[in-house]
């Protein structure tokens, strides 16, 4: 029965780009019904073993099944499809890179556009989540053993519901006042709307899961304190911490991490200053050194909490930058201006060191790095001034070193990163990581399958007791 | 939420409360600080753990209003609750038995440099503790230093109390009179910081300053409290907030402190016109 094929994606109404950059609402409003059905019905359901969209997405969501869910309009079937592996589509289907994964290799790339898996996965638990719909969760009776979960991010409320329906006592510790990580301090609302987390927070605590939020593991309570209490430990506490270049000026003020500018805004709501405490300073122009979803989120921010013109400085070329497809294509429609094959190499304050200047120097590419990109290389004599009152480092970051600071027995690599062997386990007996804690900056589908993969380790440890001798390190 | 269960006013626009805090009471140490959040709309602010009481599970805080969050909280009550509050953080102060220790604290630097001569004295430390203040009216904290130094030196900018000068004279003096010190800790103002450490630089005593950035998460996640020390980028709330003072580039952190200037009249001027 030969299906006539539909090339084309029906396309996702999003909101304007000259509307938009005055709000934090969301900017893809995401499929209705009907759009979502019709979608829907372009996938040509390649069987299981085969299917390459199963393979490219990290958690291995079974994308034709649920899609043929979706198909049938059974929307609890489809969301109960997904949540065999993956318990966060709402926030995956909005936030992963499927241009990389999922989406990278579908067959229907061959005949025309990809399926648009993302926003179905996205469509799917938003429906599911306003029409009250809950996927059949069961939740094996309790087997009186305790998991404590150090970090609220994706592979901590991964670890802890899986966890939890194992049937554990599960206690997650945040130090921040708010559990989410980076899904509440650092993505933005009009990205990552705050309400979806926290319907995935009061589903972790409707099925039990115990949230100590303003807790720091390492200050407010040892690790070797949780070590004693709980029958197992699970780190999920990201790679939390900024880097800076410590160049001439560095600290002028008007210049941030990303992860404060972010927070500030996110977290501490500084867009409605002063009905919130927290101020930002607002000039004309900023500019973001750095070319990955952070800077992308830096950059559309600052539009929004009214920076005139935005500038993604980037010390590579366009094809180099690490952003998701949809978050560049975003930016550019919203008027940030790029600027490639640049590298600051000072910054200029007035008097009183308020910054007015990044002084950059042009770059070429050389030979490829480790890393297989070609590396950016100054070219001598090229430096000239660009004005700013503003900004903001997202070259990356480190895993926070707050809790391991004074525990010499949990080792780390040379990037600050926790050893861990291929379950989890760290160099403590009981201790298990997971997320961008083991994997650097990494994203947070790899984050969510960390969580899994771990709770399943740390439930065979809790039964057997078993424990290797040596911990054999795992690359990421 | 942290329940305020008690309260006193120590000099003008100076306060102290004592806040149910049962978690940050177990593991205080001295030179530790809290960042707390009033309520859902509030800014995240950090205060240093003036005393700690782990019997029941208490602690000590004193604070000088100087704008929106810090009035706001003046304006507490006993039984009104805050509604965050994360700590210990930092790292605390190191104490050892140095010999004789001197503990330099301005203004509202004084429930610091309490903590911290408390601490010093416990570690069998012959402590003399210098504490200046603007004016009489402004001395707080006398009997309680009094109990915990072997010398108490006070001072007030305008002689209005005991004598004039500043804490840098009643250190630059004692110094030179032969007294003995083989460390100097400070805490207050950052250009009194500076100035205690311009001396003792002199002298070559061992010498740390608790820092006061601006701070946001006070975890390490922000890099706000970023500060130059030896010409290194450090983080207060994670690598301090203590360093070594000779190597402290005080007027960047300075500087710093005014980044939100505006902002900060902004806030206060619409909380004053709002309770008022
Ligand atoms: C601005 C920004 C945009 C991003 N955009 C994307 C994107 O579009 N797509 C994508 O896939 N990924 C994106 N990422 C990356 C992704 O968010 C992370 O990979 C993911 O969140 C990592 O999850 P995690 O659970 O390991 O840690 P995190 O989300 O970092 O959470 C760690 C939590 O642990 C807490 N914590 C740390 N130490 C302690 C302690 N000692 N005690 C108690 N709590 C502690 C922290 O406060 C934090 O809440 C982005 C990251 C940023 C910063
Ligand atoms: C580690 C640490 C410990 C501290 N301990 C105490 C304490 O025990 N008692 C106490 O009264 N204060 C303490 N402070 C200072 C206190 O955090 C600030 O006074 C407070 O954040 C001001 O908030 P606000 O909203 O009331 O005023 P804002 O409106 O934010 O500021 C008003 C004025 O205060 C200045 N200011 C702002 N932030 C700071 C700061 N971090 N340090 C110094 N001046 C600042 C501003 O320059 C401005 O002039 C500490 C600061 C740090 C970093
Ligand atoms: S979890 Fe991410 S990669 Fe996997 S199907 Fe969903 S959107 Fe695609
Ligand atoms: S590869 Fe594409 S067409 Fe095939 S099942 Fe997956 S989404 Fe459908
Ligand atoms: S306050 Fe954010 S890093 Fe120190």
């Amino acid at each position: 029965m030969a299906k006539p094929i539909k090339k084309k994606r029906i396309a996702v109404p999003e909101q304007d780009p000259k509307a938009r950059i005055h709000n934090f609402n969301e900017v893809a409003l995401g499929y209705t019904f009907e759009l979502a059905k019709e979608e829907a019905s372009r996938c040509l359901q390649c069987p299981y073993e085969y299917a390459p969209c199963i393979k490219g997405c990290p958690v291995n969501v079974n994308i034709p099944g649920f899609i043929k869910k979706i198909l049938e309009e059974d929307i609890k079937g489809a969301l109960e499809v997904i949540h065999e592996t993956n318990s966060l589509p709402g926030i995956t289907g909005r936030v992963c890179p499927q241009e990389q994964q999922c989406e990278m290799n579908c067959v229907m790339g061959k005949l025309g556009d990809k399926i648009n898996i993302g926003k179905l996965e996205r469509f799917v638990a938003d429906y599911a989540r306003e029409h009250g719909i809950m996927a059949e969760t069961k939740i094996a009776p309790k087997n009186g053993k305790k998991v404590a979960i150090v970090g609220s991010g994706p592979s901590g409320l991964t670890a802890a519901a899986d966890l939890i329906k194992m049937g554990y006592d599960v206690t997650v510790y945040e130090a921040l006042h708010e559990p989410g990580g980076v899904l509440i301090y650092g993505i933005p609302e009009f990205r990552l709307p705050k309400d979806i987390v926290h319907y995935e927070v009061k589903f972790l605590k409707m099925i039990g899961a115990k949230i100590e939020t303003n807790v720091v593991i390492g200050k407010t309570i040892t690790l070797q304190e949780l070590i004693d209490e709980y029958d197992a430990v699970f780190l999920g506490t990201g790679a939390g911490t900024p880097k800076f270049l410590n160049l001439p000026g560095v600290n002028c003020k008007g210049i941030y991490s990303a992860n404060e500018f972010l927070t500030r805004i996110n977290l501490m709501k500084a867009y409605k200053f002063p009905e919130y405490d927290t101020p930002i300073k607002v000039g004309k122009r900023l500019a973001v050194i750095g070319a990955g979803n952070v800077a992308m989120d830096a950059a559309r921010s600052a539009l929004r909490v009214g920076f005139e013109e935005v500038y993604i400085l980037y010390r590579r070329t366009r094809e180099y930058m690490t952003a998701r497809e949809e978050e560049i294509h975003h930016a550019e429609e919203e008027g940030v201006k790029f600027m490639f094959l640049v590298s600051p190499v000072e910054f200029i304050g007035d008097e009183n060191c308020n910054l007015k200047v990044v002084k950059l120097i042009m770059n070429k590419l050389g030979e490829p790095d480790s890393s297989g990109r070609r590396r950016p290389e100054p070219i001598p004599g090229t430096e000239f001034a660009l004005e700013v009152d503003a900004v903001v480092f997202a070259i990356g970051q480190r895993p926070n070193k707050i809790l391991y600071q004074e525990v010499p027995e949990l080792k780390t690599t040379k990037w600050g990163t926790l050893v861990v062997d291929e379950k989890y386990r760290t160099t403590m007996r009981g201790v298990f990581a997971g997320g961008d804690a083991v994997r650097g900056e990494a994203t947070v589908v790899l984050a969510m399958g960390d969580g899994k993969r771990a709770a399943k380790a740390i439930d065979e440890y809790i039964r057997t007791g078993e424990w290797p001798e040596e911990i054999k390190p795992k690359t990421f | 939420m942290f329940e305020i269960v008690d309260k006193k006013v120590l000099a003008p626009n100076i306060k102290w409360i004592r806040v149910k805090a049962p978690l940050v009471a177990k593991s205080a140490r001295a030179g530790q600080f809290i960042v707390l959040r009033l309520h859902e709309k509030g800014e995240r602010i950090p205060l240093t753990l003036f005393k700690w009481h782990k019997e029941d599970g208490t602690i000590e805080l004193v604070f000088q209003e100087v704008g929106k969050t810090t009035y706001e909280l003046g304006s507490y009550e006993p039984g009104d609750k805050i509604m965050d509050i994360v700590g210990p953080l930092g790292k605390p102060t190191h104490i050892e038995n140095y010999g004789t220790a001197i503990v330099v604290s301005g203004g509202v630097g004084a429930p610091i440099g309490y903590a911290v001569t408390r601490a010093l004295k416990e570690a069998g430390n012959h402590v003399v503790s210098i504490i200046g203040f603007r004016n009489k009216q402004y001395v707080i904290l006398e009997d309680e230093f009094r109990k915990v130094s072997d010398e108490l030196l006070i001072t007030t900018d305008d002689g209005s109390y005991v004598r004039k000068g500043f804490t840098t004279d009643v250190l630059k003096e004692y110094l030179a009179n032969g007294g003995k010190a083989d460390y100097v800790f400070t805490v207050g103002p950052v250009i009194m910081m500076k100035l205690i450490a311009d001396i003792t630089r002199k002298y070559g005593i061992k010498t740390d300053a608790s820092l006061n950035p601006i701070m946001v998460d006070g975890t390490g996640m922000c890099g706000a409290c970023r500060v130059t020390v030896g010409g290194e980028i450090k983080f207060a709330c994670v690598d301090g907030p203590d360093f070594d003072a000779h190597q402290v580039n005080f007027d960047e952190l300075l500087s710093r402190l005014t980044e939100y200037k505006e902002e900060e009249r902004i806030a206060l001027d619409r909380y004053v016109k709002g309770v008022h």
